[in-house]
């Protein structure tokens, strides 16, 4: 239940009254709204007093009379919109005029109250002007998460950039203060560091570009019939070479499954999961690629005998740049933005990933795609 | 006349970049100290189970996005006299910034200096003196 508080504003004490008793205990409810409003009224005989009553405690509701004995309720009106004040303005009205009307629209008024009026009439303005309000503030509260997330996202990317850049800066100066001698052979592992920090700048790029890539639509035009057995075989031969130098075996099982998708979407997905399945796999171990038709649309399982997850790490997985941290992934680079890349795509097509996971026994990762 | 060698001074140094660990530790070592590094708030935590370094360097992002101020505040807690410099590369890029001389910011940040990332090894040098000598 939440108050909202009405300024009643008129030079006729039976009118102000007259709103105080037919709103007390009044409640408005909308079947999309969490909570039900309620409203408290204050009173105000003159826009003289409502000025200052409105600096003191500032109203959700105003209901301004617009004949008033010293300043009328066009000026009232005026001065609120002047000050960028946030209230809900309902003019009561004894003569219903069009230019008046059309005057306080343009000064932001929401509604008109002509009077008299029954207790129906200004229970349903009230309604209304509630509606408005509540549609308001959820947009406010909507937009303002917006900006926290884009603003959280290019802090955490800055500090993603900066750090290859501090550690290659310390090397490049440690080169250049000949900090381990005049032998050159002695800056092998240091310069081997250097590109390899290079090399993870890089792929956070390349990452980043798929990343606002997938934020942008679902691009239709793009989107054909594709085998998903091909696209997996695709991957599995790209990351081959890796999986060859720690001894990984990869297999895929299944036969042809066919859907509905733009292939880069695709591409992207397969290869984010099979490298992190390699990447977080131990020497000797081995990486499963499954595709199956299920009759809610197709599932792909990509399962490892890697390093695992206990599962608060699991919980964490899927935000952007969260990298899990700890022994076992010590010396493993990248970007944190695979995964969030992955699940992304997966919901593009209203579908969803989940994640077994066992630690030291390995994880499974299954990607559910509804009928395309 | 035979001096007793001096002991040398150890610094714990806290930091999950492997390299900046590398830098770091190559240039302390230079200047005469002993360092104990780990990559973790986790093993920090371990080192100071059974050990006690005269300073601490900790990294602020480990495993937590706060891990360095945790880390400081434990020491601080059993430790108050073993002086902490925390070092960060996301001050300035999230706005915050620390001013560790007003008293206010002294009681909950429980660090004794704060370090911008980018920092110059001269920079560090002066600093680490500043605690040790």
């Amino acid at each position: 239940m939440e108050t909202l508080s009405i300024l009643v504003v008129d030079d006729e004490p039976g009118i102000r009254s007259g709103v105080r008793r037919i709103l007390a205990g009044h409640r408005v409810s909308f079947p999309f709204m969490d909570d039900d409003y309620m409203f408290e009224c204050r009173e105000a005989a003159s826009g003289e007093e409502a000025l200052l009553m409105l600096e003191e405690a500032p109203p959700e509701i105003l209901l301004l009379d617009n004949k008033l004995p010293g300043m009328d309720g066009m000026e009232v009106l005026e001065i609120i919109r002047q000050k960028k004040m946030d209230i809900m303005v309902a003019m009561i009205t004894s003569y219903a005029s069009a230019e008046i009307a059309a005057r306080a629209t343009d000064d932001g008024a929401w509604d008109f109250i002509p009077k008299p009026f029954t207790p129906a009439e200004l229970k349903s303005s009230i309604d209304l002007i509630t509606k408005q309000y509540f549609l308001k503030k959820i947009t406010r509260t909507m937009k303002e998460e917006g900006k926290k997330i884009r603003y959280q996202f290019l802090s955490v990317l800055s500090h993603e950039l900066k750090s290859p850049l501090n550690a290659l800066e310390g090397y490049l100066h440690m080169i250049r203060d000949k900090e381990l001698g005049s032998d050159l052979q002695d800056y092998d592992a240091v310069l081997d560091r250097s590109l390899q920090r290079v090399e993870g700048m890089r792929s956070l790029i390349m990452d980043l570009l798929d990343f606002t890539k997938i934020r942008l639509e679902r691009k239709d035009e793009k989107i054909e019939q594709i085998n998903l057995r091909e696209r997996a075989e695709m991957a599995l031969s790209t990351i081959k070479p890796l999986a060859i130098q720690r001894n990984i075996s990869v297999s895929y099982k299944g036969g042809d499954v066919y859907y509905d998708a733009d292939p880069s979407d695709l591409d992207i997905m397969f290869n984010n999961l099979l490298s992190n399945a390699v990447k977080y796999n131990r020497d000797g171990g081995e990486v499963e690629v499954m595709i199956r038709k299920k009759s809610k649309g197709v599932e792909i399982l990509i399962k490892d005998t890697g390093i695992g997850m206990n599962e608060e790490e699991v919980s964490q997985l899927f935000k952007e740049f969260v990298r899990i941290k700890n022994s076992r992934t010590r010396g493993i680079d990248g970007s944190g933005l695979g995964l969030s890349i992955v699940s992304k795509i997966a919901e593009l097509y209203g579908g969803h990933i989940h994640v077994k996971s066992i630690p030291e026994k390995g994880s499974e990762f299954s990607v559910i795609l509804p009928p395309s | 006349m035979v001096m007793n060698e001096e002991k040398k001074k150890t610094i714990l140094l806290a930091d999950d970049d492997p390299d900046i660990i590398f830098q770091m530790k190559h240039h302390l070592e230079r200047w005469g100290y002993e360092v104990h590094a780990v990559e973790s708030r986790e093993e920090a935590e371990r080192y100071l189970e059974g050990a006690c370094p005269d300073l601490a360097i900790l990294d602020l992002m480990m495993e937590e996005e706060d891990s360095g101020f945790i880390l400081s505040y434990k020491i601080k807690k059993c430790r108050p006299e073993v002086p902490v410099i925390i070092s960060t590369a996301v001050a300035a890029e999230r706005g915050i910034s620390f001013d560790m001389n007003s008293p206010g910011s002294r009681t909950w940040i429980k660090a004794d200096h704060y370090l911008e990332k980018g920092f110059k090894m001269e920079q560090l040098k002066l600093l680490v003196k500043k605690y040790l000598d």
